[in-house]
C-alpha cells in the first residue's frame, strides 16, 4: 500500500516535470532546436527533381526526414510551417558583407587595409560584424550563409571565412574561421598612388615570389612561423585555397599559370571573361564563382555577360553565383535576385537555384552540412510564396540551424 | 541577269522596314497593355509614319489591304519605357569650380554613340532624361533625348516643344550631395545649401523684372548671363527642375523652395519618400524613385525602402521610376516595377510609373506613354508579363522605326554583354542593318 503511493507520487512528480518541460519546448519551439515541418506545395531538395507537396522534418537543428506528404508522417508535437516554395538556405559564394557596412563610411568599411599590396594574415574574424544590418537584410530573402571576408582590391587583400547569418558574435557566426585568401589580379589588384604593383606583370612577379618563399619555408626542419609566413604556407602546401579575382582573359590564364606553377589550389573569382578560355579553365578542374549576373560592365569586367555562369555550368564547369563586392549602391546584391537572371538567361530553375545553394556549398567545401534539404544537414531552409525567382514573390520565412531566425515577408 | 534580279530582291527586303515608315503597318494578335486604356488581349496597333494611327482588336480597328501586318502571336506590346533621370551617354555636367552652374548644359558634351544609349534600347527604353553630374547645387541643365538609332550628332536625340525649342530640365540637389567639409564656395551645411539656393532664385527673379521693365528698350537689358536665363526658364516653368533629394528633411526642404519660387519640381530618389509621401502628395510633386537591391551604401539612403511606390501611391502622388544607369542598369528597368509591386504597389501604377508617370514628368504626355492614336510609335515588344523575370525585351520601336532586336545578333549581344558588347558604336542603321558586301 505504502510503496503503490510512493509510486504513484513519483510518477506525478515525474509528469509534471514533463508538462513543465513540454511547456518549455513550447514556449522556445521555433526558437531554440524546435521540432518543426515544413510543408511546402513545391520543394527543391536538390537532390534530383523538385518534390510535389514535400515536407521536410527539422530535429536538433539538423534535417530529420525529407519525403512528400504521403511519405512523411508528421509527429502529433511538431509546429507545422506551410510555404508555397521550399528551398535549402542559399549560399552566397562571395561577399564581403560584416567586414564591409551599410552606411559605407570609413568606420564601417573594413574589408581592405591598403597599406600594403599583400597582407594574407589579415583575419576576417577579427573584423566581422555579426550585428551588420545588411546580414539581417540577406536573412530576409532567405541567404542563410556567406563566404565573406577582405574585398577585392589588392594584390592579397587577407583571408576570408564562412558565416551563417545569424549570431550575436562571430563565434557564434562562424563555421570556417578561415575559408580562403583573396588575391586579386587586373587592374582592381593594383596600388594605388603610384605603389606597387603597378602592371599586371609586376603583380604576378610579387606573387610568384611570395610563393617562392612559402615554398622554401615549407622545406625547412622549422619553417618560419611569423603570421604571414604560416598563412603562406597553409596555401603552399594546399590547405587553404586561393580566391584569386580575374576577368580578363590574360588574367584568368596568369592565375591558372600561377597555380600550375606552385601546384596550389585556386577558385576563380569574377571570370568575366571565362568563357574565351572555356577548354583552359575546365581542363584546370578550378571551380568558378562567377560576378553577379547583374553587375555593371565597365573596368575589368567590361565584357562581363549574364550569360556566363549559365555557359559555364552547361560546359561542366563548377560554378557558383556570388553577390560580390559593392563600394557604393547597392551597398550589397542579393544572390537570391542575381541567380534569378541566371535563370532567365540560359538555366533551369533547379540549375539556377543550385549557383547559390548546392554548388556554392561545394566550392565552399560544405556539401556534407549545407546547400541541400537532405537528412543529417543542417536545417537552413528559405520558404517562398511562389517562384523564388520572380520579382513579385516574397520570401517569407528562413530557417538556420532549425532556429527560425526571420518571419519578415520580404 | 538572274543575279541582278536577285540582288535587287534582297536589297528591296531590306528596304522593306523603311518602306514600312509610309506603308502603315499593323502588329496584331499581341497582348497589348496601353497603359491609358484597359488591356487588350487579342490587340492590334496600326502605326503609320512614326505615329500610332490605331489602338484596339479586330472589332475597332480596320486594316485596310495596304496595310503589311506582324503577327505578333503570345507577345506583350506596352509603351517603350520612359526614363526620368538617367547619366547614360557619357554626359558631364558642371566641374568643381562652383556649387551652382545652371549655365552649363549637358547637351553639349553627349557622345551620341555611347554604348550606354545602346543598352538602354536593349532594355526598352524609348526617351530618357539625361541628367549632369553629381555633387552641385546645381549641376546644369538637363537633356530630354528619344534612343532614336544612327544618331551622329546629339542633335539627332533631342525632342523639341512646339515653339522649336530642344527640351530638357534643371538639375537641383540637396542634402548631403554638395556639401564639402572646408569646401570653398560649396555648402558646408543643410542650411547654407538652401541659402545659396535661394540666394540664386532671388537673383534670377530680379533678372526676369530687369527684363520685363527694359520691354521693348534693348539698351535697358541686363547683361545676358547664361545662367539667370536657365533659372528664369525654372522661375516660369518652361524648365522643370529635377531635385535630387533623399532624406525626409531635405524633401520637405524642397517643398518649401518650390512652394517660394513657384518652379515646377519633380522629385528625384526620394529615398525616404514612404516617410513623407503624404507631405509630398498634398504639394502635388512627382516623385521619381529608384530601387536599389539593399539600403545604404550613403548616409542618406540608409531608410531607403522598395516600399516607396506603395506609400506614395497609397497617398495619391504621381510616382515614376528611373535606373540612374549607371546606378542601376537600363537593361534591367523593368524590375524596377517588379519590385514595386513585390512590396504593394498595383500592377498598374507600377507600369504607369514606367511609361505615362516619367512622361507626364517630362511634359510629353502628350506624345508618349501610352498606345493612343495620335501619339508617338515609341513601342517595345516582351515576350511575356513586363512584371516577370523571365520576360525579355524582344524589340524596341522608336518614332515607328525598330531600335532593338534581340533576334539579331548584334543587338542579343548588347541586351547579354559579352566581349565587344561594350564597344561604343552607331546605333545600327535600321534601313541599312543587312550585309552588303562592301556597299554599307
Amino acid at each position: 500500500m505504502k510503496n503503490v503511493t510512493r509510486v504513484s507520487v513519483i510518477k506525478a512528480r515525474a509528469s509534471g516535470i514533463l508538462l513543465c518541460l513540454s511547456f518549455l519546448l513550447l514556449a522556445f519551439s521555433g526558437t531554440t532546436f524546435g521540432q518543426l515541418a515544413i510543408k511546402g506545395e513545391t520543394v527543391y531538395t536538390m537532390n534530383g527533381d523538385p518534390l510535389t507537396n514535400g515536407v521536410v522534418l527539422v530535429k536538433n537543428g539538423k534535417i530529420e526526414a525529407v519525403g512528400t506528404a504521403s511519405q512523411i508522417r508528421i509527429p502529433a508535437n511538431y509546429r507545422i510551417i506551410t510555404a508555397k516554395v521550399v528551398t535549402p538556405g542559399l549560399i552566397d559564394a562571395h561577399s564581403v558583407v560584416g567586414l564591409n557596412g551599410y552606411l559605407n563610411q570609413p568606420h564601417d568599411q573594413m574589408a581592405l587595409d591598403a597599406a600594403s599590396p599583400m597582407q594574407p594574415e589579415l583575419r576576417a574574424i577579427d573584423a566581422y560584424n555579426a550585428e551588420e544590418r545588411l546580414i539581417e537584410w540577406l536573412r530576409g530573402f532567405g541567404v542563410t550563409t556567406i563566404h565573406t571576408g577582405h574585398q577585392p582590391s589588392a594584390l592579397i587583400s587577407g583571408q576570408t571565412m564562412v558565416a551563417k547569418t545569424v549570431g550575436k558574435s562571430v563565434d557564434e557566426a562562424t563555421i570556417v574561421p578561415l575559408a580562403m585568401i583573396a588575391a586579386t589580379l587586373g587592374r582592381d589588384g593594383l596600388g594605388s598612388q603610384g605603389k606597387s604593383p603597378g602592371t599586371r606583370a609586376k603583380s604576378i612577379a610579387m606573387l610568384r615570389a611570395e610563393l617562392i618563399k612559402a615554398q622554401e619555408n615549407s622545406k625547412k626542419t622549422e619553417p618560419a612561423k611569423d603570421l604571414r609566413s604560416e598563412i603562406m604556407l597553409k596555401v603552399i602546401r594546399r590547405e587553404v585555397p586561393l580566391i584569386v579575382t580575374a576577368n580578363k582573359a590574360q588574367d584568368i590564364t596568369a592565375a591558372l599559370r600561377v597555380a600550375k606553377e606552385f601546384n596550389i589550389r585556386i577558385v576563380l573569382d569574377g571570370g568575366a571573361e571565362a568563357p574565351l578560355l572555356m577548354d583552359e579553365v575546365k581542363a584546370a578542374g578550378i571551380p568558378v564563382i562567377v560576378h553577379p549576373t547583374m553587375a555593371r560592365p565597365g573596368g575589368d569586367q567590361e565584357s562581363l555577360s549574364i550569360e556566363t555562369a549559365s555557359k559555364l555550368k552547361a560546359a561542366g564547369v563548377p560554378v557558383a553565383l556570388q553577390s560580390g563586392y559593392e563600394g557604393y549602391v547597392p551597398k550589397t546584391r542579393v544572390v537570391l535576385f542575381e541567380a534569378a537572371m541566371a535563370a532567365a538567361n540560359g538555366l533551369s530553375r533547379t540549375d539556377a537555384l543550385s549557383l547559390i545553394t548546392l554548388d556554392a556549398a561545394k566550392i565552399l567545401g560544405l556539401d556534407n552540412r549545407i546547400g541541400s534539404l537532405a537528412v543529417g544537414k543542417d536545417a537552413d531552409i528559405a520558404m517562398y510564396d511562389g517562384d523564388p525567382f520572380e520579382w513579385t514573390t516574397h520570401c517569407t520565412g528562413t530557417l538556420i540551424n532549425g532556429n527560425l531566425v526571420s518571419e519578415i515577408v520580404r | 541577269m538572274t543575279k541582278i534580279l536577285y540582288g535587287t530582291a534582297v536589297l528591296l527586303l531590306f528596304l522593306l522596314p523603311c518602306q514600312a515608315q509610309d506603308r502603315a503597318t499593323a502588329f496584331i494578335n499581341a497582348k497589348i497593355i496601353p497603359i491609358v486604356g484597359q488591356p487588350i488581349e487579342q490587340g492590334i496597333i496600326l502605326i503609320r509614319n512614326g505615329k500610332i494611327a490605331a489602338v484596339g482588336d479586330a472589332g475597332t480597328v480596320r486594316i485596310s489591304s495596304d496595310v503589311q501586318t506582324v503577327d505578333l502571336a503570345g507577345k506583350v506590346i506596352m509603351p517603350g519605357l520612359v526614363d526620368s533621370h538617367s547619366h547614360i551617354g557619357d554626359g558631364s555636367g558642371g566641374d568643381a569650380s562652383s556649387p551652382i552652374q545652371p549655365d552649363v548644359r549637358l547637351m553639349d558634351g553627349v557622345n551620341p554613340r555611347a554604348a550606354s544609349l545602346q543598352r538602354a534600347q536593349a532594355g526598352g527604353l524609348t526617351t530618357v532624361n539625361i541628367m549632369p553630374g553629381s555633387g552641385h547645387l546645381n549641376s546644369g541643365q538637363t537633356l530630354y533625348i528619344k534612343l532614336r538609332d544612327g544618331a551622329v550628332k546629339v542633335d539627332d536625340l533631342l525632342i523639341y516643344d512646339k515653339d522649336g525649342r530642344y527640351m530638357g530640365g534643371i538639375k537641383f540637389a540637396n542634402g548631403t550631395n554638395a556639401i564639402r567639409a572646408g569646401g570653398g564656395t560649396f555648402p558646408g551645411t543643410r542650411a547654407k545649401s538652401a541659402a545659396l539656393v535661394r540666394e540664386q532664385f532671388i537673383k534670377a527673379q530680379e533678372y526676369r523684372e530687369k527684363i520685363r521693365k527694359a520691354g521693348a528698350d534693348s539698351t535697358k537689358l541686363p547683361a545676358r548671363d547664361l545662367g539667370m536665363e536657365a533659372l528664369v526658364e525654372a522661375l516660369e516653368g518652361k524648365r522643370v527642375v529635377h531635385f535630387h533629394t533623399h532624406r525626409h528633411d531635405d524633401v520637405l526642404t524642397v517643398l518649401r523652395l518650390q512652394k517660394e519660387f513657384g518652379f515646377r519640381v519633380v522629385l528625384q530618389h526620394v529615398s525616404e519618400a514612404w516617410k513623407v509621401a503624404d507631405e509630398i502628395a498634398k504639394a502635388k510633386a512627382p516623385a521619381s524613385i529608384i530601387m536599389i537591391d539593399s539600403p545604404g551604401g550613403k548616409l542618406e539612403t540608409v531608410d531607403t525602402k522598395f516600399d516607396n511606390g506603395a506609400a506614395l501611391e497609397k497617398a495619391g502622388a504621381l510616382v515614376g521610376f528611373h535606373t540612374d544607369d549607371g546606378i542601376t542598369d537600363s537593361r534591367w528597368f523593368l524590375r524596377s516595377a517588379g519590385l514595386a509591386v513585390r512590396t504593394g504597389m498595383s500592377r498598374e501604377k507600377a507600369l504607369y510609373g514606367m511609361t505615362m508617370a516619367n512622361a507626364i514628368m517630362l511634359d510629353l504626355q502628350d506624345r508618349i506613354g501610352s498606345l493612343e492614336a495620335g501619339k508617338d510609335a515609341d513601342f517595345i515588344v516582351l515576350s511575356g508579363d513586363p512584371l516577370s523575370v523571365y520576360t525579355h525585351v524582344l524589340q524596341t520601336w522608336v518614332d515607328g522605326k525598330k531600335v532593338f532586336d534581340r533576334a539579331d545578333p548584334k543587338d542579343h549581344l548588347i541586351a547579354v554583354g559579352g566581349v565587344g558588347a561594350g564597344n561604343d558604336g552607331m546605333m545600327h542603321l535600321d534601313c541599312f542593318d543587312g550585309d552588303f558586301g562592301g556597299e554599307n
